[in-house]
């Protein structure tokens, strides 16, 4: 069956390419690759919050027996960080420590014994500092900085304003003001950290495989912090346990790890505890939000004024990035005709925080959303009401210069309304029960990378030899999204062929050409593009092949399994045959197809304006139905019904797994995730303290899918990993106020907040009857 | 120069693993887990955790799912050992790796190993087991990637397959 049958016939969409690897523990992830004769690898953390490094001494260390490198942030002296402009950060810290765990030193020996008590033996001396936990403690005017070039502790203040303030003030009916805080949280994907480094001094080159979501800023980092010649450096993806952002940016310990297999002449492998994979952190960071909108009666907001702090952790990492993404995403959503923004990305004596799904974006879309619906609730307005008075209008550009090419909000409304039974339902449901909803949206993919380089946003090779295989050459990193698969589909519906001649290839320095990788959600809308383009130039060479055999005319071939002149069945060509005839006098065919976002979408002028800007917007609308049990403080979600605008489903399976699984992640953040934190030492570092939804407590998620069918995108498709996350935690609060009344202004809800509000409220009432009494 | 540690005491390991018996040193504190990756090579069981907390590494001891990673190796001398590499049959797919496949039951697949083990726990003591009793008999298995739902579903599809 060729792929356009397959599509016409069944529309559910197909098993991942690489799902049976999975299933027969065939799939060989960073731990599981031949590490025989392989050294090990150990990292020594700091135990103090902040300090100035007095002596390290690493001899007795490297005295004992087994022991083969010991390393220090002496043998690391190049810094190194996601942005080429907030590069402050060392593999191994030098002179000062800023957070507890951060590392200091590393050992590889003959076994994890031994490198272990290797750690033991390294003799630290340290002047201790003062140490900051908290925003307002680090930006307090008397607080040591932790960045000497960072006055305040901020890494970056961001100030944005568009349209008339003033005027969306004057217009407002309504004016409402609300401070919100959001814990911080950790992707958590189950795979721990790990990486595979092997040098060989012989040829001077290094091979490194690790659990890397962009091997290509793992590859540049490697050279930089090694002082390598790139071509010398080679980054292979094995199978990757998930990421979510935890591993974009390139972590200390995969530079460690190569260092330490330079230094050993060998081969290392490091593999990370639970606890120290919570520790390398990069995850969404604790939030404080104050949020004013202003409305009219019939709900349509006049002006929007927002404020937000976040607690970044000790290092840049991709602070810049998170904390313009939480101002630019306040457009592009609904049409706000005033937007003021003040961001402020605060240090703090805790592990950095990064990019997790969902960028930036969540914390505000959660204030916003809870807001909304609480103006909503003032004016007597409904909430789908209050968002179909703010629609935008694709095509359009917001006010901060994003482009919105295409925009399914509407229809999610209408079928999450539908499905839900919301009308029949609202206001009518037994105490205790309550329905609340939420939007969301977010980008396909980042339309200015990160570096400006001026090369296509992606690339991907095919290559066709007498065997009659496509081979799709991509360096898209496969995480478990299914993007692989993803690419297979758009070259197989391309061609017309049958998906089981497709074979794909995906990220390996040495073979694919170079990606962004795995982030902002960019593989589908610009590698499926790069995969459609280089699979119509494959189809150009084949139909050219058969014309010729066939003598006729080229656009009178219709490619496939079987090659045809128009509707004739007389004369039909294999498609081995074609293959066979493309091949003479040219031998292995390897063609290219590319996907690049023009300027114009790249984002205004202002500064930071690149942030935000993409091809393509997914948009999301979720319920959620809950129970509360006053009795218990305890919430159970008992259904979620997410429809989310992905433009086309290319793969509907895929699709709705990811849908589900984002609306999941933001439900764990809404009801019961957050770190913590006891003078710096992380409590929350193993998965009984860090608690995530079990399979027992995850509701029923109805998913739909609606197909805006995006003018640029591939066969009209965006994204469908991140769009839905943030609408669950608003939609849950909102839920909650509508079951018992509450307005809750604090993430996660867990059972002893949610306790403390409802004791707070019987105190309020005990007050209010005995004033009334007194009265 | 410091002398080398003690070498752990060993003893000889005899399991039925995975369809045939087995004989291996082992030392004595060694966990399931550790025998299984490094000295059997069964790396489909996964380490996801410092401890008990995920469920990655589960196996069948005797039929029963068993975390490998607090299990001590030398306790399955004499005992049945199961994991996900010993699950398909010449080459066929158990009925839950087909369903886990097909329903996308697996994303990124990390926690897919010891998911089917549990599962397959399972339908060998209930061939037709509720929704709740699927719930219950995961519960200790942790999935970051799919929300469960489709987990579910494969484990429900599974149900209705003959084995």
């Amino acid at each position: 069956m060729t792929m356009q049958e397959a599509r016409a016939s069944k529309r559910a969409g197909v098993p991942l390419i690489d799902g049976i690897d999975k299933v027969t523990g065939k799939a060989r992830y960073t731990a599981d690759l031949d590490h025989n004769n392989t050294l090990i690898g150990r990292i020594l953390r700091s135990p103090y919050s902040h300090a100035e490094i007095i002596r390290l001494d690493v001899a007795k260390a490297r005295a004992l027996d087994g022991v083969v490198a010991v390393l220090t942030g002496d043998d690391c002296p190049r810094p190194y960080g996601v942005l080429p402009i907030a590069m402050n950060e060392y593999p191994l810290a030098r002179g000062r420590v800023r957070y507890r765990g951060e590392p200091i030193a590393a050992v590889a020996a003959v076994d994890a014994d031994t490198a272990e008590r290797a750690l033991a033996l390294i003799e630290l001396e340290v002047k201790v500092l003062p140490a900051y936990y908290t925003s307002d403690a680090a930006r307090a005017p008397d607080a040591v900085l932790l960045h000497d070039d960072k006055p305040g502790n901020l890494e970056r203040d961001v100030h944005h304003e568009f349209g008339d303030l003033r005027q969306g003030f004057a217009e407002a009916a309504l004016v409402r003001e609300e401070k919100f805080d959001c814990a911080e949280i950790n992707h958590a994907q189950i795979e721990p950290h790990a990486s595979l480094a092997e040098f060989d001094p012989a040829t001077g080159r290094l091979s490194v495989q690790s659990v890397s979501q962009v091997g290509y800023y793992l590859h540049l980092m490697l050279a930089h912090c090694l002082d390598m010649d790139s071509s010398r450096i080679r980054v292979i993806k094995p199978f990757i346990g998930g990421g979510f952002g935890a591993r974009v940016e390139v972590l200390n310990f995969e530079i460690v790890t190569a260092l330490l297999a330079r230094a050993a002449a060998g081969k290392v492998l490091m593999q990370l505890s639970r606890e120290e994979t919570f520790i390398t952190h990069r995850a969404r960071p604790q939030t404080d939000i104050r949020l004013k909108l202003g409305m009219r009666k019939d709900g349509r907001l006049t002006v929007c004024e927002c404020e937000v702090v976040q607690r970044g952790g000790a290092y840049a990492g991709y602070g810049i990035i998170t904390i313009l993404y939480a101002g630019a995403l306040l457009q592009g959503l609904y049409d706000i005709p005033a937007v003021k923004y003040d961001g402020y990305r605060v240090y703090a004596n805790l592990p950095p925080c990064g990019a997790m799904r969902g960028h930036g974006s969540v914390n505000m879309r959660h204030a916003f959303e809870c807001l909304l619906d609480r103006m909503a609730r003032e004016l007597k307005l409904d909430p789908f009401a209050v968002r179909r008075a703010n629609l935008l209008q694709a095509p359009t550009r917001t006010l901060n210069d994003l482009a919105v090419n295409s925009y399914g909000l509407p229809e999610c409304l209408d079928t999450v309304e539908r499905a839900s039974g919301w009308r029949d339902r609202i206001g009518k449901l037994p105490p205790g029960k309550g329905l609340g909803m939420a939007c969301s949206h977010y980008v396909s993919g980042a339309a200015k990378p990160i570096h400006r380089t001026g090369e296509p946003h992606a690339v991907v090779n095919l290559r066709l030899d007498f065997d009659g295989g496509v081979t799709a050459l991509t360096g898209a990193y496969e995480i478990g999204q299914g993007s692989s698969t993803m690419v297979a589909i758009a070259v197989a519906e391309t061609l017309n062929i049958s998906l089981n001649r497709v074979r794909v290839v995906a990220a390996d320095s040495a073979v694919t050409p170079k990606d962004n990788g795995a982030y902002s959600s960019r593989i589908t809308f610009m590698v499926g593009n790069a995969a459609i383009d280089a699979a119509k130039n494959l189809k150009a060479v084949l139909v050219k092949a058969a014309a010729k055999k066939l003598e006729a005319k080229i656009d009178d071939i219709e490619c496939g399994e079987v090659f045809r002149v128009g509707k004739g069945e007389q004369s039909n060509l294999m498609f081995a045959d074609v293959v066979a005839t493309a091949l003479v006098d040219e031998g292995a065919i390897t063609v290219k197809g590319s996907f690049t976002c023009p300027p114009d979408m790249q984002g205004g002028k202002h500064r930071g304006g690149a942030v935000g800007s993409t091809m393509g917007f997914s948009y999301a609308a979720q319920v959620v139905e809950v129970s509360v049990d006053e009795a218990t403080a305890t919430v159970t979600v008992d259904k979620v019904w997410a429809a989310l605008d992905c433009g086309h489903a290319i793969n509907p399976l895929a699709v709705e797994g990811q849908i589900q699984g984002s609306v999941w992640m933001g439900m764990g953040q809404a009801m019961c995730e957050e770190t913590h934190y006891l003078d710096g030492l992380p409590a929350h570092a193993s998965f009984l303290e860090y608690r995530m939804p079990t399979i027992a407590e995850s509701p029923p998620i109805e998913t739909y899918i609606v197909e805006s069918r995006d003018p640029n995108g591939p066969f009209g498709a965006k994204e469908a990993s991140e769009g839905a996350l943030a609408g669950f935690p608003p939609a849950l609060v909102n839920a909650i106020a509508n079951a018992i009344k509450i307005d809750l202004n604090e993430l996660p809800v867990t059972p002893d907040r949610l306790m403390d509000a409802l004791i707070q409220r019987r105190r309020q009432a005990r007050l209010a009857k005995t004033v009334k009494a007194a009265s | 120069m410091h002398a080398p540690a003690a070498q752990p005491k060993k003893r000889l390991l005899r399991l039925w693993l995975n369809g045939r018996w087995r004989e291996d040193a082992v030392a004595e504190q060694a966990l399931l887990v550790d025998y299984l990756r490094e000295v059997a090579q069964l790396t489909g069981v996964k380490i996801g955790c410092d401890g008990g907390e995920c469920g990655a590494c589960t196996v069948l001891v005797d039929g029963e799912a068993v975390p490998s990673c607090i299990t001590l190796a030398v306790r399955c001398e004499g005992h049945e050992v199961e994991t996900i590499e010993g699950l398909a049959t010449q080459g066929r797919l158990n009925r839950l790796q087909q369903a886990f496949h097909e329903k996308l039951g697996t994303q990124c697949g990390f926690c897919t190993p010891g998911m089917i083990m549990a599962a397959e726990a399972l339908l060998r003591r209930d061939p037709k087991p509720s929704e709740a009793d699927i719930r219950a008999a995961l519960a200790g298995n942790l999935c970051r990637c799919t929300g469960y739902v489709k987990i579910i579903e494969s484990v429900q599809a599974a149900a209705e397959t003959a084995p």
